[in-house]
């Protein structure tokens, strides 16, 4: 099931806005596509995204794939959990979070697609 | 309703078993097989620790016999198969003329005169025509692609033996690597191998596919207390690469010669003669200009097939296989490197999306089983 709780992005990121912060992770549908996850790379806190802008890159045993920044906004934390334990991004693919940002426009929201386009996208 | 699988690609006779157990199906060589089920990384460290279940149907099988059988054999490999006894197999390459690699096979001796080749599912079809081609030369000597009459289970680990020795009257214990044996397996008519490509002990299950259902499920129930799992084709790749298996088509080919690949243990060089003897004898006199070299990455990043290897500024190489090695914490490769760098410590970068990673030539296999 969906969380309803946030939007997604069609690169396949989620975001759970909660007032002007929000946190970002990737879907159900991208973990198992990329399998078993070996390295996050995320970028450092203060650096700023614009909506869309490619803020890291997870390495799978299969292959590597960048992640999109859904909205945009200064980095305020990063997981650093997932530097040694990236397994969270498989096992609790909605529970784990990998970047939070201070968002700059909240209205970036609508542009994104909630849970039930999300489903329909990936079927 | 289970979906019937794409019309361009073969099914595996285990098709309804990987699909129930939850596989992720590829596309393969033109078959359909399962990529993981539980996880390439769970299910890599279940063959290292314990054992794994492998569906290798996709593996091409063709049959060399009559009395001219070992000379063509002989003719078209560069091992020395008149070495084999019968039950015995040996590791060979099906080579070209320039000493490449037409493929890379096991040969099995069934009789004196009665020979088995287990090939790549990619290139059976090419081999089977190059054998019969070279037949053609030879009076009594019949090529048959029985492909067809076999799947192909692989129990790899080191539980394995524990795992299948109530499911059989062979008695494994007397079973040698590179042996194998005719007898039966959960009932069903089976010839057992001690062969793999994992570099744990185990085990490859010749039954008729028919049959093939029955012994994964019985091999399955039997190994479940033991931790036993169903492995797919990442597991098969980054077990494999650990233990320094070539892969044909990314680190062998037909424009890698025999000795180019570190494969010079497979040249049986008193043989009168084989195809691409010449061609090697020259090379090994000259000696060769590359190598395939081993590396592992000293920077996170993992380096994949493709990949461009740099010694300074200097582009130097390219990296054929390259993955996660689950067992050894590190990213690894194989590359053609030139003689002078393909040796342990060397230095050696390689571009990872456009970064380059700090690397170091280190000996094969990367993975070696504790005996």
């Amino acid at each position: 099931m969906l969380p309803a709780d946030r939007k997604y992005t069609t690169s396949h990121e989620w975001v759970r806005v909660d007032g002007t912060e929000a946190q970002i992770g990737i879907t159900d549908y991208a973990q198992r596509q990329l399998g078993d996850v070996v390295f996050v790379e995320l970028p450092e806190v203060g650096r700023r995204l614009r909506q869309g802008e490619a803020f890291g890159v997870i390495e799978s045993v299969k292959a590597a794939s960048d992640l999109f920044s859904p909205m945009s906004g200064e980095v305020i934390e990063v997981n650093q959990t997932l530097r040694d334990r990236p397994q969270g991004v498989n096992t609790d693919p909605y529970g784990t979070w990998m970047i939070r940002l201070r968002v700059d426009d909240p209205g970036e929201l609508a542009g994104l697609l909630d849970a039930a386009q999300y489903a329909e996208l990936v079927g | 309703m289970i979906e019937p699988a794409p019309a361009s690609l073969k099914p595996s006779p285990l098709r309804e078993r990987h699909l129930a157990l939850g596989g992720r199906m590829i596309a393969f060589a033109g078959w359909e097989l399962p990529l993981e089920y539980a996880g390439t990384l769970a299910e890599h460290e279940a063959v290292r620790t314990r054992a794994g279940l492998f569906d290798v149907s996709h593996m091409g099988e063709i049959e060399v016999a009559g009395g001219d059988a070992l000379a063509l054999v002989q003719l078209v490999t560069s091992n020395d198969a008149s070495r084999l006894a019968v039950g015995q197999a040996q590791y060979t390459a099906i080579t070209t003329p320039a000493g490449t690699f037409v493929d890379d096979a096991l040969v099995y001796r069934l009789a004196a005169d009665h020979f088995l080749f287990v090939v790549n599912a990619a290139t059976t079809a090419k081999d089977y025509g190059w054998v019969r081609e070279q037949a053609r030369t030879f009076g009594d000597a019949v090529v048959v692609d029985t492909s067809a009459r076999y799947a192909l289970l692989a129990l790899q680990g080191p539980l394995a033996a524990q795992i299948l020795q109530p499911l059989t009257g062979v008695d494994l214990s007397g079973l040698r690597y590179y042996w194998f044996a005719a007898g039966e397996v959960a009932g069903v008519r089976a010839t057992i191998s001690r062969t793999g490509y994992t570099g744990e002990d185990g085990f490859e299950i010749f039954v008729p596919p028919a049959a093939a259902p029955r012994v994964w499920d019985a091999l399955l129930e039997a190994g479940r207390s033991a931790g036993l799992r169903p492995c797919g084709l990442g597991a098969r790749d980054t077990l494999r690469l650990e233990a320094g298996m070539r892969l044909y088509g990314q680190d062998i080919d037909e424009t890698t010669t025999v000795l180019e690949a570190g494969l010079g243990w497979i040249i049986a060089w008193h043989k009168p003669t084989f195809i691409g003897a010449e061609a090697l004898r020259r090379q090994r006199e000259d000696g060769v200009t590359r190598r395939l070299a081993g590396f592992e990455l000293l920077e996170r990043g993992i380096a994949r097939p493709g990949a461009a290897v740099f010694a300074g500024e200097a582009r130097v190489g390219t990296v054929t296989s390259g993955g996660w090695a689950p067992s050894l914490g590190k990213a690894i490769g194989l590359a053609y490197l030139p003689v002078a760098l393909a040796r342990e410590g060397s230095e050696i970068a390689v571009d990872v999306r456009g970064r380059r990673l700090r690397a170091s030539v280190v000996p094969l296999p990367f993975y070696r089983r504790a005996r």
